[in-house]
Order: C-alpha cells, then structure tokens, then sequence
C-alpha cells in the first residue's frame, strides 16, 4: 500500500555512459560531456530546454582538483543554469539522480541533466594514497591505514558472523565479471573461476586482487524530468518510485559491521515510497553496489531481499544469476564494468533504467521485469543510497 | 541503448609515459585534538584508557566525545575503562598506503574494551594493531580472543603510545 505522500512524478527519459577504462585520455569535462550529451541524444532534448544541472563526484584529490563541482560545470551542461554538485562519498552515484528527482518531485524543475564523472588515474603513485586524508587525525592516521584495511575488516567480521567461506563470496566476482562480457562498456570483463579469486595477490586479508573492482576513468549522465514532460517525448518512460539515503556512524566501535543498518534505513524508505512490502517478491531486478564481491552480498541482505548471512546461499542456487529470480548487477556491477565512483553508481541506476525501458541489448536480462533497484555505498562505508524504479 | 561506447582509451605502457608536473606542498596540519581527545591522549601516556560517559543512555565513548551522538546533549563523566578487551574483527594487511607490496603483513584490527557488553552496538574500543602471525587472522581463530594492550616505554600521548593489543589467553 502506498502511503499518501504528495510529490510530483518523476520519470528518466535518456541516459548516457563513457567507456570505463583504466585511464582515458579525454579530461574530466571532457568525459562529462561525451556522458551527457548522449544521455540529451537519448531524451531528444537539447541543452537549452534543461532547467537545472546536477554534478557529482567523490574526492576531489582524484582528479586533482579541488572545487570538481565548477570545473566539471562546462562540461556537464551547467553554463548559466542552477548547478548542484553533491557528495556522499561512494555512494554519490544513487546520490545524483536522487537529487535529480527531488529537483523535479518538488516541482522546482522541469528537465534535470544529472552528471558523474571520475577520473581515478591522475593520481600518482597510485589512487589509493589520496586516502590518507580520510582518517581520523588524531586516533586513526598514526596507524598509517590502507583503504582495503576498513573493506577487510568488515568483510573479516562478516565472513565470522554469519560463517561464511571466502569460496562463496569469490562467486560474486565470477558472476558480475562474466555478466560484463555482454556489456560495451566494461573494463573488467572476464571468464574467471572461484580458483581464480582464490589464487589472486593477497592484498589486505581476506580481500584478494579479484575480490575488487578496479581503478578506473569514466562518466555518466541522465536525463529526468516531470511527467508531462516525459510524456510529451516518449513512450516508454521508466518512473522513479521511491528514493532514500541513510549515513551512519563512521566510528569503528559506533556500529556493527556484519550488517549494514544505514542500507536498512535508506531502502525501507524507499520502499514505503514506492509502496514495496515485500522486496524480495516485488522487485525484479537488482544493481546493488559491488566494489568488492561480499558487498554486493552485504547489500541484498541489507535491502531486505535476503535475509541476514543468507544472500550467499541464494547466490548458489542461482536466484542472483541473469536467468534467476532477482538478476543481480546484470550490467555487471563494478567488479565487471569498472569502478570510477560517483559515475559506477550512476551507471548502476542506468543499467537499471535501460532493463525498465528493455533496451539493455545483450544485457538483457530473460524475465519480463517491471521494478528495478539500484543503490550506492561509500564514505567511511556507512553511507548509503537507493532508488527504485518502474516502467 | 542504441550509442556507441566512446572515450579514448590508453594501453598499459602508455601509462607511463607521462609529463608530470613535480612540487612538494606543504600540506602540514596543525589538528586540534578537542577537550575529550586530548584528555585521552593524556591519559595514554600514564597507560589509562580514559573515556566519556552519557548518564542518560548509559554509553561509553571511547575514543571520548563531549557529546553522546544519540541522546545529543553533553555527555556527563569520566570512566577510565580496561587496557584488556576482545578483537571484534581482524585483518592483515600485504600492501602500504601508496599500494607497495610489504612481505610482512600488518595486523590490524577493531578491539572492544572492558567493561562492555557483547551485545553492545556502540561500545568502548580501539581500532589498533594486533601482534598476532599471519596464520592466526587466516583460520579466523582470533576472533572473540582476550587481548591487553602492549604499552610503549617512551609515551608521548598518542595513539601510538600503544605498540599493540596481544593475546592473552
């Protein structure tokens, strides 16, 4: 049952993406422009009927340069137009099109171009240093943390909770990166095995090479209007049903890390808003983030669709597979297509948004689907972002 | 999605053909540790782990805050808590901060203190590191074991006056 909640409709009507690679030539604006303006070819729109621009990006020490919000703001169509960058750490991505929809829900805009952009290779030696700034500074940095650390500390804590085998997580990566091989876009795409995962660079125990996805550049862009205006230019809108975002804690003993509780929150908001009771009947197909395989795991138990410690089981049997019950990460997911943050959680609702509309092409998943999810996770993993979607 | 992917994409060596643009800046921070961190970097250096209590919910902050994020009003004492605990979750770690490969592992992990409940979802306790052998954080055996904190000779109030949490039973 739907509660009453007054907000206006909203709708997706053109999406756009880059190619996701490990480095890009293109610059940043650049690859902001190639996503959006695709995304206006797809609406039928030009930049001149958009009201409103949304941009985000996740840590500006990527790109390397502070203020990503007005330097991608040529680029992503914002000359002259309301422009808002927004940012919630990895779990951006959802964040932008969710901004998107309360641009329009409220009435405040018509047309929203919303971009995500990342560019992950500038940073030298390698990526993973920009995050030395993100710790605490007085009880954290001393330690000299890795970012795979606090991934491999849940991940640890999980696996003990719920006594699940690194075997069985290992076969979210084979699963997403085989999914990827029918994607154009991926960077990651690969026939690969339990054993593969299993023999890959230890990096941070338990967290091995193939358990991540990879360091990547690319965009991504969405068209999202009001509903008179996307039944003017299409037949086939895909609506945006319900919307939530949760942050938790970010302190190590201020939550429990085998069960992601901000993800609890963002989706049954979303649920009541899209009038959902029993997600794991009523949703057909699923883009949960997976920047390392047991996320993807940790997140379906999160959003409802499994219950706690038990998404590895139906993992096995199939029910997450392209031709099971509830397809998870079809587009495959960042393990497969690559992961430049903020534009890998907007690529995960445009997956979504192309399933709805059944022009995923060789993505496609086999059963007839009308409800798709998608969500984002990041900042100190605590953070969280769903949206839920119909044609 | 009728597109065609674009974007220039580069191989592996052209990777590392690049112009780049050397400066060191001077990226140096003065923090400030606040009145509740400061006391428990203080109290490190007399090897007391000293956290905040709320009086009104009943927790314990460690790391210290002056506020209780729950009840969102002052927290109201000081609790010292023990230096002995049990590790929560544990991991080791193959690779520095900039991604080099190290061949001894690090060992690191978040350790609940005592007095605290296991049931607790905010609970006093230190994200450190472990002395333990690879092994140990393999077979998962570490998991729910005592430990006590290994304290440093020379102390100068900070997170590191504490060389590491070891098993003691």
């Amino acid at each position: 049952m739907r509660p009453n909640l007054y907000f206006r409709r909203v709708a997706v009507i053109g999406a756009g993406l880059t190619l996701f690679r490990r480095r890009l030539l293109e610059t940043p604006p650049e690859l902001a422009w190639e996503a959006a303006r695709k995304a206006l070819d797809e609406a039928g729109l030009e930049l001149k009927d958009i009201d409103c621009v949304v941009i985000g990006s996740a840590p500006d020490a990527f790109d390397g340069v502070h203020m990503k919000g007005e330097y991608l703001a040529h680029g992503s169509g914002g000359v002259r137009k309301m422009v808002t960058r927004v940012f919630v750490g990895g779990a951006t991505g959802v964040m932008v099109p969710i901004t998107a929809w309360y641009h329009v829900a409220s009435g405040l805009c018509d047309k929203v171009l919303a971009v995500a952009e990342e560019k992950m290779s500038s940073a030298r030696p390698h990526p993973q240093g920009v995050f030395r700034y993100i710790w605490d500074p007085i009880t954290e940095k001393p330690l000299n943390p890795n970012l795979i650390w606090i991934f491999a500390m849940e991940m640890h804590r999980y696996m003990h909770v719920y006594n699940i085998k690194k075997e069985d997580i290992a076969l979210v990566s084979v699963k997403n990166k085989r999914n990827a091989l029918d994607n154009p876009y991926a960077q990651a795409a690969a026939n690969i095995t339990v054993d593969d995962v299993l023999k890959s660079e230890v990096l941070v125990w338990p967290v091995q090479l193939l358990d991540i996805s990879p360091v990547s550049d690319g965009a991504a862009a969405m068209v999202i209007v009001s509903e008179d205006v996307a039944r003017r230019f299409t037949d086939t809108p895909v609506w945006i049903e319900g919307v939530g975002w949760t942050l938790d804690n970010t302190e190590w003993t201020g939550r429990e890390l085998a069960y992601p509780r901000y993800l609890e929150h963002a989706a049954l908001m979303a649920y009541r808003m899209a009038g959902i009771e029993r997600p794991d009947k009523e949703i057909d197909v699923i883009e949960p983030y997976d920047p390392f395989d047991y996320k993807e795991l940790h997140h379906i138990e999160g959003l409802k669709i499994a219950k706690r410690g038990e998404a590895p089981k139906l993992l096995k049997e199939g029910v997450f597979d392209k031709d099971g019950d509830i397809p998870s990460s079809p587009s495959g997911g960042l393990l497969g297509v690559g992961n430049p943050i903020a534009a890998a959680g907007l690529m995960k609702t445009i997956s979504i948004y192309w399933q709805l509309k059944g022009t995923a092409g060789k993505m496609q998943v086999k059963k007839p689907v009308h409800t798709g999810l998608a969500q984002a996770w990041g900042d100190l993993m605590q953070a969280s972002t769903v949206i839920v979607m119909r044609n | 999605m009728s597109q065609t992917p674009s974007g220039t994409y580069l191989k592996e060596e052209d990777l590392k053909k690049v112009n780049t643009v050397t400066y060191k800046p001077r990226a140096e921070y003065a923090y400030s540790a606040g009145q509740a961190q400061s006391k428990f970097l203080l109290g490190l250096k007399e090897k007391k782990i000293i956290g905040r209590k709320c009086n009104k919910c009943g927790r314990v902050y460690v790391p210290p805050k002056m506020y209780c994020d729950e009840c969102f009003r002052p927290t109201d004492e000081w609790v010292e808590v023990k230096d002995e605990g049990v590790i929560v979750t544990v991991v080791a770690s193959f690779i520095s901060w900039t991604r080099e490969r190290v061949e001894k592992p690090e060992i690191v992990g978040v350790i609940r203190l005592f007095p605290s409940n296991e049931k607790d979802w905010v609970y006093p306790g230190l994200f450190h590191r472990i002395c333990a052998d690879f092994e140990s954080v393999k077979n998962m055996s570490l998991f729910g074991k005592k430990v006590k904190a290994v304290w440093r000779e020379n102390r100068v109030g900070s997170i590191d006056d504490i060389e590491c949490f070891k098993v003691i039973e």
